[in-house]
């Protein structure tokens, strides 16, 4: 009876029973090593990618170091090379998740309408979800290089076409690894949104005379808005860090570097510490940039959204 | 109800197209990796009949650990995944079971602090951390590698097991305890039986994303001391200097893919349901 008698009597300060400020303690105590190890890699590493951002920090000359205020922004912002990476990066997201997007739909009605083999389909969609990056990377590239590729080899394919060795060619591929490697999370997470939606409606909309199209049109996608903007923006941030694929297939050559493999080639090939560290940190406001516009000018409820990738 | 033949014959055209688009260029690498130095560069999808050769999956493992171009960046991929899972998992499941069942203020800056690290760019971190592990020693060693992939995977396996977390009729622990059963019995035949699917669930996913992994594994290690399978593909080269590795590299390709062909055909049901839960309000 006495626990009983402590836990309803009020204690101390702002009114808390003992259990409830037990509770916060032990709430905070099982959450702190999760907070602490997912702001270690971070809140201070971008902290001190600011600092190095306003330096001149070059590892092959360790003399030639000091403060060199917002050049290294200035040098940047004004290199044609930048503006070309954020045209590329720009141009690869919003073709890849457009194209993402429709797939990812056409996947997920076949999948909800599923009358045999559900498990089968499911089964192989997951495996480019899966599977690493590099080696979708490599088996498209192979598939499309001249030397060991089947592509060519196709009927219609110019038997001699160098996929890697112009500019859209080659921009064409790495979309195409980015639409196989990530339809399949957008199928699935657009399949979750799909069988939330009661079936009635249709049914009501089917003895009101509305067609298929007009079912789509008018009950799916409207009910399916916040679903879909969900995953278009975590896509959207996702496909604005391709790193991977462009790396293995091309290393940004014939001008289809991307912003994060041109932060790659500036901090570790070039270990140019302070011009690296001010690309780094203009990638993290863009994505800022990308986040705050889906969030204000299409209205998404983050508190729907979860990380999958 | 009946279901017309059309409905039939259109359904299993959409399965047979969706089979095609997720499977073709698995089936391709795994050709590729079967043929030989002198059938690679044929252009055929299959490898012409009878010219099927294991030669590219031999020579991975010739020389040993030490010579090998393959055993040892095998061995550190499996050992950094795992280790990478099972410390992630503990943290999220202490933060998970914090969030799903206590009440206490705070819990709503940590899931949404966890959504933006998910969206954080990895790219922007490696400056940094390239030189702050040179500093400190964990340049080229596997709590240099570790550490960034907790952080970047701490989100998903939160979020995964919160959503887990929250179905779970926790009341039924404390019944057992009326009926007897001391705390650790509780825990251990109430509350452990319902929490392990899920928490398995969120360890798959955690394992998939840092098997995954290749900016850091490039970016914070230069030898095979750490190096990972997918940084190790990307500095392949051939058996000698004449050879082209194309052979190898879908070899090895095929090899690390092994693993999550196995998770997709043994726990398909749950890794969907792991990628959904929560993803959409019922």
């Amino acid at each position: 009876m006495s626990s009983v008698a402590g836990r309803l009597r009020l204690g101390g300060r702002r009114g808390l029973t003992d259990r409830s400020r037990e509770e916060r303690r032990l709430g905070w105590m099982l959450c702190a090593p999760a907070v602490i190890a997912m702001l270690l890699v971070t809140a201070y590493p971008i902290g001190y990618a600011i600092v190095l951002s306003v330096q001149h920090i070059d590892l092959r000359f360790p003399d030639q170091g000091g403060w060199v205020g917002l050049n290294n922004y200035k040098a940047v912002l004004t290199s044609s090379l930048w503006w070309t990476d954020v045209f590329n990066t720009v141009f690869i997201t919003v073709v890849s998740v457009a194209i993402e997007l429709s797939i990812g739909m056409a996947l997920a009605l076949v999948m909800h309408r599923a009358i045999f083999g559900r498990g089968l389909v499911r089964t192989s969609v997951l495996i480019p979800y899966g599977i690493v990056t590099v080696v979708a990377a490599f088996a498209w590239f192979f598939a499309f290089d001249a030397s060991s590729g089947f592509v060519n080899h196709l009927p219609i394919v110019p038997d001699d076409e160098a996929w890697f060795g112009q500019r859209w060619t080659a921009i064409a591929v790495i979309i195409a690894v980015e639409v196989w490697k990530t339809t399949p999370f957008m199928a699935l997470l657009l399949l979750a949104g799909l069988t939330t939606i009661d079936e009635g409606l249709y049914e009501a909309a089917k003895v009101d005379g509305a067609n298929a199209v007009q079912r789509f049109f008018r009950i799916t996608l409207p009910l399916m808005k916040p679903a879909i903007l969900v995953a278009l923006l975590f896509r959207t941030l996702d496909a604005f860090r391709i790193f991977d694929s462009i790396f293995i297939m091309t290393r940004g050559a014939q001008n289809t570097e991307s912003v994060s493999i041109l932060g790659y080639n500036q901090i570790i090939s070039r270990t140019n510490l302070g011009l690296g560290s001010a690309v780094s940190v203009l990638i993290f406001i863009a994505v800022l940039m990308i986040a705050f516009a889906f969030v204000r000018l299409l209205g998404v409820r983050m508190a729907e959204g979860r990380p999958g990738t | 109800m009946r279901r017309g033949t059309r409905e039939y014959a259109t359904w299993s055209l959409g399965m047979i197209l969706v089979l095609i688009f997720a499977l073709l260029p698995v089936v391709w690498i795994i050709s590729l990796s079967l043929k030989s130095p002198k059938t690679v560069g044929d252009g055929r999808f299959l490898p012409a009949g009878g010219e099927w050769t294991l030669q590219n999956y031999k020579v991975l493992f010739q020389g040993g650990f030490d010579n090998s171009p393959f055993i040892h960046p095998l061995i550190n991929s499996i050992a950094i995944a795992l280790i990478s899972t099972l410390i992630a998992i503990v943290l999220a499941a202490f933060a998970a079971y914090a969030i799903a069942r206590l009440s206490f203020p705070g819990k709503t800056i940590i899931l949404g602090g966890a959504l933006a690290i998910a969206m954080f760019p990895a790219i922007s971190t490696i400056g940094p951390l390239f030189d702050m592990w040179r500093s400190i020693g964990l340049y080229d060693t596997y709590p240099g590698l570790i550490i960034p992939y907790l952080t970047f995977s701490l989100p998903l396996a939160i979020y995964t097991l919160v959503a887990f977390y929250r179905e779970i009729p926790w009341d039924l622990e404390q019944a057992a305890q009326v009926d007897g059963a001391t705390p650790f019995q509780a825990f251990r035949r109430v509350i452990l039986p319902l929490a392990a699917p899920g928490t398995f669930t969120a360890a798959i996913l955690v394992f998939i994303f840092c098997w995954n992994d290749f900016l850091f594994a490039i970016t914070l290690t230069s030898s095979n001391n750490a190096r990972t399978v997918p940084a190790a593909l990307a500095f392949f080269t051939g058996s000698s200097q004449f050879t082209q590795p194309t052979g190898n590299i879908a070899a090895a390709a095929v090899i690390v893919t092994i693993p999550i062909i196995i998770f997709v055909l043994f726990f398909q049901r749950r890794i969907v349901a792991g990628l959904t839960a929560g993803a959409v309000k019922g």
